[in-house]
């Protein structure tokens, strides 16, 4: 790190990184010593990943390609499947099923009819959850970031969401969503929140910003933080609007925490379970890729496994389009971010 | 490493971390395995040694006292009692798990009656017949179905489950005990602004134990003895109907497709409905607690059916030996211990489980204890076990899908048929 002070920048607060130009006196001694170390330092953390991700995420490929254990008509036993090749794949993606009479589409009230259907569920809640926690969790964000009576105060409340486990917060939005619950006799309304398509992923939706906005919210507020005053002082100086101000400042300064910020929720949403799980068991459109996922290992661990290595490609997609494409910067914070995030 | 390539590659990574570690969680479970139960089945048979017994979780404090009688009888062979999670869901994934590691870890395991045809298939179960043969005489004839697959008895039948009929006593003098009757007694319901009949209707395992009964009492099958499925015949669509018709002209309150046993339950002890379906478990519950309004105004029969009682589905577990246990003769010997008369007398009294033995239907001690029981032996002895097949957990799924559409007007009856028919043969042709 640098020690050296740059012009005009403030005692106590970091400056920005410059690559390898400002060394330390003997710098380049230390450092292939300091490499041996390191690597002795990190070995121990590289095994445990290895074994607790890299481990299961290997054998589910190697399981996504084994056929699923097959009924021997004659003894009644299963008879293991032997190798599928892309079969299980082919199933997912192109919806096909074994019927009695050959391969054909599969019919629906199967899971394999699912696929493309969860795939889409799963993308619009996505969509729409991390569009409505952006823009409310950047709104509760500027509040809490301004200095006012209360402020510690408001800051917990807003946590309280995030701090509830989602299994609970799932539970408590079934009972306001129930039909004689506390939504429907608020709004003097009959609706089947649970009982049809639309309604039922509202009540997803709703659940699901309640609970993380507060999540985008801090993400965003730590963002606004590292923002100088001195430079909206500078900008009020000059006579820029509160607009102005908020457009040319506060936005462009504020993109890298936001796009972690965006990042980690879009990830986090693409795997949404426990919500759809317990407010309606995956019925009336709910089912995300997630939930196809969990009820596919209780009829075939191999297909299951196919499924699971497609959704962790489509993660792995849209991570490196957000990586890759809108925001450099948000490599490195995101790497910086991650250790904190972990749950 | 050059920065320059780093940073080409830094994305990547980034991303590829991100993914792992967030999609990691969903990844697939255990490894495969090996069907067949090889020669597994006859070996051990005469060991004898300490065994573990696994169920789930003991709310009642039922099991533990039989362990300690066992193991004060038997030191040499004592039971360590293990308790998974009161959740079906859970305790099955944790059985296949233990099952699939073929490690002997559960000797003897409590089964829910619609898993029996799956363990057995994949070969986990050890088949009572022979020297492990177990006595099921005077049980009742639906408990020893269910546990048999392929003519094999493959658990020893422990506790049962009905489904029966709750009616208020103040407004209908006599119970119906056809459909048609009960259907035509909702006039009555309309009158005093409450609902007529529910069920478990929401889209889950319920919806499956409520369509096979209506499916069942029109005297059709959803899969038959080979475990070919059947439900496109005049007679299922005829009870599917029967379900679909009551639904849209609002005999069944449009609330019902969300209902699980525990809404139809309040709506029933608030006094909002007339006709409820459910488990015995209600009972005591309607007649015990503060907030029921119907406490003296209930009473119960046994399922409408065509003409005479309904075709309940079968609920209750089975005591199955894993075929992998070390010392079967002391697994055997405690399953039969965990379902003498005696002991099905203590599950019903100290818990509120209903007997497998027919005889005890009518002991008069039990019956004062659980006047509900002379009505659940009327159902039980009317049930149909649920489809007895491998690929229980896909056809269950097929069922749900399909009739909640076809309940919720999505699609027609004959098409739901249809499309059932078809998810149920794929769902055995893998």
């Amino acid at each position: 790190m640098s020690t050296q002070l740059e012009p005009g920048a403030i005692p106590g607060r970091k400056t920005a990184r410059k690559g390898g130009a400002n060394k330390e006196v003997g710098q380049d001694r230390k450092e292939k010593t300091q490499g041996r170390a390191a690597s002795l330092l990190v070995a121990p953390t590289l095994i445990v990943l290895a074994i607790v991700i890299l481990y299961p995420v290997l054998n589910a490929v190697y399981m996504s390609f084994q056929q699923d254990e097959g009924l021997d008509p004659v003894t009644g036993s299963f008879v293991a499947g032997g190798f599928a090749g892309f079969a299980n794949y082919i199933h997912w993606l192109f919806q096909q099923c074994e019927t009695p009479t050959g391969p054909a589409s599969c019919p629906p009230g199967t899971l394999g009819a699912q696929f493309w259907s969860a795939t889409g569920v799963t993308f619009f809640f996505t969509v729409v959850t991390v569009f409505f926690e952006t823009v409310l969790g950047f709104w509760m964000a500027v509040i809490m970031a301004r200095a006012f009576r209360g402020r510690t105060v408001l800051r917990a409340a807003v946590l309280v969401p995030w701090a509830i486990p989602t299994a609970v917060t799932a539970k408590l939005w079934f009972f306001i969503f129930a039909f004689d619950g506390i939504a429907n006799s608020v709004f003097q309304t009959d609706i089947l929140w649970t009982g049809s398509q639309g309604p039922a992923q509202a009540a997803i939706i709703i659940a699901d910003v309640w609970k993380t906005t507060p999540f985008m919210a801090l993400l965003i507020l730590a963002g606004l933080q590292m923002i100088p005053a001195e430079v909206y002082e500078a900008a009020k100086v000059d006579g820029a609007s509160a607009w102005q101000r908020f457009r040319l400042i506060t936005l462009p300064l504020v993109k890298p925490a936001l796009m972690v910020a965006i990042l980690f929720r879009t990830l986090d949403a693409l795997r949404m379970y426990d919500l759809p799980a317990i407010m309606t068991n995956g019925a009336n459109g709910t089912t995300t890729l997630s939930i196809l996922v969990v009820q596919q290992i209780r009829v075939g661990f191999n297909a299951a496994a196919a499924l699971s290595t497609i959704t962790f490609l489509i993660i792995f997609i849209v991570a490196f389009i957000f990586v890759r494409f809108l925001g450099a910067n948000a490599v490195e914070s995101a790497s910086g971010g991650a250790k904190g995030k972990m749950k | 490493m050059g920065t320059k390539i780093s940073r080409m590659y830094m994305p990547l990574a980034v991303a590829a971390t991100l993914a792992m570690a967030l999609s990691a969680c969903s990844g697939g479970t255990g490894g495969g395995t090996e069907g067949g139960g090889g020669g597994a089945a006859s070996e051990n048979l005469d060991a004898r040694g300490p065994i573990t017994y696994v169920q789930g979780k003991d709310n009642s404090e039922v099991i533990r006292p039989l362990v300690d009688k066992w193991n004060a009888a038997h030191p040499n062979e004592t039971v360590t009692f293990k308790e998974q999670t009161d959740k079906a869901d859970q305790q099955h994934d944790d059985l296949v798990q233990r099952f699939q590691a073929k490690n002997g870890d559960y000797d003897v395991a409590s089964v829910d009656v619609v898993w029996t045809a799956e363990f057995a298939a994949k070969g986990w179960l050890q088949p009572l017949k022979d020297k492990m043969a177990i006595d099921t005489t005077g049980f009742l004839p639906a408990t020893v179905e269910a546990a048999t697959y392929k003519d094999t008895l493959y658990a020893a039948p422990q506790t049962s489950d009905g489904g029966i009929l709750y009616y208020r006593k103040d407004l209908v003098a006599t119970p119906p005990t056809t459909w048609e009757e009960m259907l035509a007694m909702c006039p009555i319901a309309k009158e005093k602004g409450i609902d007529c009949y529910a069920g478990q209707f929401a889209q889950y395992e319920g919806l499956t134990v409520n369509v096979a009964e209506a499916i069942n009492t029109a005297g059709g099958t959803i899969v038959d003895k080979d475990g070919k499925a059947t439900v496109d015949t005049a007679e299922a669509k005829a009870g599917m109907t029967n379900l679909v018709q009551a639904y849209k002209d609002g005999n069944i309150p449009k609330q019902a497709v969300t209902y699980q046993e525990e809404q139809g339950r309040i709506s029933f002890e608030e006094g909002k409905l007339m006709f409820l379906r459910n488990w015995p478990y209600v009972y005591n519950l309607a007649k015990s607690e503060g907030s029921s309004t119907v406490k003296d105004t209930f009473g119960i029969a046994p399922l409408p059916g065509k003409d005479g009682p309904g075709a309940s589905t079968l609920g209750g577990h089975s005591l199955a030996i894993s075929v992998d246990s070390k010392y079967k003769a002391t697994a055997k010997d405690f399953t039969a211990f965990m379902i003498t008369e005696e002991t099905q007398k203590f599950y019903a009294t100290q818990g509120s489980l209903a007997p497998v033995m027919e005889s005890l239907y009518t002991d008069a001690e039990l019956v004062a204890k659980l006047p509900y029981l002379p009505v659940l032996l009327t159902s039980i002895q009317n049930a149909v076990p649920r489809p007895v097949t491998p690929f229980y957990p896909a056809v269950t799924l097929a069922i749900q899908q399909n009739s909640f559409a076809a309940i919720s007007g999505t699609k027609s009856v004959d098409q739901a048929m249809t499309d059932m028919q078809a998810a149920i043969a794929a769902a055995g042709s893998k």
